[in-house]
């Protein structure tokens, strides 16, 4: 058997985005990174998720060269740039707090890149205006930082790393600190841009939902160490191990013949009609009913003690919604298949080019 | 409910609606002590200023007169006492702000969070002792069979004899202020997030670049305060020009000290000291100019 990495490994360096190699990096005695590989393919929305202190957000300052990793290689299209200084790599970085220079305008702050490598005059201003276009803040290309709203400035903030033209574009929680509806149309906003310019973007979220939409694939951080790496229907659907199915999206962890397997909210249905071939039945109670607009989520404990979680589309207007009121009996039904197993080979079957060392 | 808590509560109610008159409270002791203290003895001494002393009786004639003024444009000694203040204040202000940008950035930037707290700590130290007992241990170190020559000639360097004069007062004015200096510069450097070095670095920008365009407009109204401090203290100072000074290092404060104590002329000596504020009052303008209050 040829491992799918191997192959993608010989991959000539033009192909070759970023590939990490037994990288650690360590703050005191603490190990912010330990070990790990990781390849990121050129032109590919590559998101980095775990929660806060999970080594995501060192790894992309060491991509970016603001940290020195004490440990591994970093190559960019084939080259090593392991000791090579932020301001020679191809590599812009989108600041989490924006970090826009407070006393030049937009148009300052965005050309800035430009100027430090000397670009002609009339080329600086004709590049500044695609860029801003592409984000929409040509209206206030005149504007200080401070006269704008967190959501301006993170255009800005972009625009001022795009207009270098970099190899690789990192993006650390760009969106934090927005509120959920300039969210939504940010995501949509850097997915089309991305689309556009066409080059390798890594993004460091702590957001499961931003990196399920955004991504090409997505590696999943556990303290250090990347617990599963691959498309996000990949991780969703079949998740590597019980932590990755409990932070991306909600999970039941169920008991099956040969071990335990993650069962999503969505694959369990509420059912008091006839019985089916094939399907698992159990009953119980509900504890709890949540009402979330596009679906209703339900807490049930069955009697076997095991408490579930029960999403169901609320497709067919409201009165379903006081159908199942808590406290009532009901039975869950689902299939076995989709049921994903919570095994170790799991990881290295991800089928993709990497494998996520030290996984399980 | 006795009556004495009923209006402390309705008092309390009466301020609780009425801000103006609540900051009007908390303002007036401190602009009491403003008013009567500071800017009716300024008024004075610019009143005094236009007065003259009698040469007869001593005493002060309450008439208006250019004369002071005019002595003291007209007379050579005076303009030379002049330009030796202001040429001191601006040398020690530029040295100091030359040894403290490096500094402040070291304690900023890059030392961890425990030398921090050292190297401040090492800064406000020379403040806890005397001001003359500092000056005097400056005149051990620079005499003739003090410190310096001392090593001097342990090294077979040439001895060097810096005590009394010029260049004496100027290393001295430059040790005494430097904390004064460091210390606005250090906040200000520390008010620049670590992210916009990092934004800097990141758009291809070396260290020169970046001190330039990023750090240097940041900073500069902490340097501007840093200089407002060594600049005023210099300029009013007249110890370290009586102890460290030569024999012709008179400063406008001690053509103060001379016409007012032992020339007894008090008008005199007012017209010199309004001279001083004048100095101070232009260099505030310019610094205004060149936009170092922009941020505040």
């Amino acid at each position: 058997m040829t491992e799918p990495s191997t192959t993608r490994e010989n991959a000539t360096s033009s192909e070759q985005g970023i590939l990490l190699r037994g990288i650690t990096k360590r703050f005191g005695s603490h190990e912010a990174v330990s070990d790990v590989d990781l390849e990121v393919y050129r032109g590919e929305f590559f998101t980095m998720l775990g929660p806060s202190g999970s080594g995501k957000t060192t790894l992309l300052r060491l991509i970016a060269g603001f940290e020195v990793p004490d440990a591994g290689t970093i190559s960019l299209r084939g080259v090593d740039v392991t000791g090579t200084p932020p301001y020679q790599r191809g590599v812009n970085t989108v600041f989490q707090d924006y970090a826009l220079f407070p006393h030049f305008d937009v148009a300052r702050n965005v050309a800035y890149g430009l100027r430090v490598r000397r670009v002609k005059r009339t080329e600086i201003v004709a590049r500044v205006k695609t860029a801003l276009e592409m984000v929409q803040m040509t209206e206030f290309a005149t504007r200080r930082p401070a006269q704008l709203s967190g959501g301006q400035r993170q255009r800005v903030a972009l625009a001022r790393a795009i207009i270098n033209e970099p190899q690789v574009l990192l993006l650390d929680e760009p969106l934090g600190a927005l509120d959920l509806k300039l969210r939504q149309e940010m995501q949509v906003e850097l997915k089309r841009i991305q689309r556009q310019i066409g080059i390798t973007f890594i993004y460091v979220t702590h957001d499961q939902e931003e990196a399920l939409t955004m991504s090409d694939r997505l590696a999943v951080f556990r303290s250090g160490r990347i617990e599963q790496i691959g498309p996000p229907s990949e991780v969703y659907e079949r998740p590597a191990s019980e932590y990755v199915a409990s932070f991306v999206g909600t999970s039941n962890v169920i008991e099956v013949p040969d071990g335990r397997a993650v069962l999503r909210p969505e694959k369990i249905e509420i059912s008091n009609g006839p019985r089916t071939e094939g399907r698992t039945y159990a009953a119980g109670s509900v504890i709890d009913v949540a009402y979330l607009g596009m679906v209703t989520r339900f807490s049930v404990r069955l009697d076997d003690g095991n408490t579930m979680t029960v999403a169901r589309q609320n497709s067919s207007g409201g009165s379903q919604i006081n159908v199942v009121a808590p406290e009532s009996r009901v039975t869950l039904s689902w299939d076995l298949n989709d049921a994903f197993p919570l095994t170790s080979h799991s990881v290295v079957e991800t089928q993709l080019g990497v494998q996520a060392k030290g996984a399980i | 409910m006795s009556v004495r808590e009923v209006t402390r509560e309705r008092l309390g109610a009466a301020l609780w609606r009425r801000p103006w008159l609540r900051g009007a409270l908390i303002l007036s002791p401190p602009l009491m002590w403003f008013l009567v203290v500071y800017l009716a003895s300024l008024v004075a001494l610019l009143v005094t200023a236009f007065f003259s002393v009698n040469s007869l009786t001593g005493n002060i004639a309450y008439q208006w007169t250019w004369s002071n003024f005019s002595q003291i444009f007209t007379q050579s000694v005076y303009g030379t006492i002049i330009l030796r203040t202001v040429i001191m204040a601006v040398l020690v202000t530029v040295t100091d702000a030359v040894i403290a940008l490096p500094f402040a950035f070291f304690i900023a930037k890059i030392a961890s969070r425990r030398s921090r707290q050292a190297f401040l700590a090492l800064v406000f130290l020379p403040l806890w002792a005397s001001y003359l007992a500092r000056v005097y241990a400056w005149i051990n170190i620079l005499s003739n069979h003090g410190v310096l020559p001392s090593i001097e000639s342990h090294l077979g360097l040439p001895i060097t004899n810096l005590a009394y004069t010029n260049v004496a007062m100027w290393i001295v004015f430059s040790y005494l202020w430097l904390p004064f200096m460091i210390v606005p510069i250090y906040g200000a450097f520390e008010r620049v997030p670590d992210s916009l070095l990092e934004a800097s670095a990141d758009l291809g920008a070396g260290s020169w670049f970046t001190f330039r365009q990023i750090l240097m407009p940041m900073i500069l109204p902490g340097i501007v305060a840093g200089s407002i401090f060594t600049f005023s203290l210099t300029l009013g100072d007249f110890i370290t020009p009586l102890l460290i000074g030569g024999s012709s290092s008179n400063f406008i404060g001690n053509a103060i000290y001379d016409s007012a104590i032992n020339g007894g002329d008090l008008p005199f000596a007012a017209a010199l000291a309004f001279v001083s504020i004048a100095i101070m009052a232009v260099y505030l303008l310019l610094a205004r100019l060149a936009g170092a209050f922009d941020a505040i």
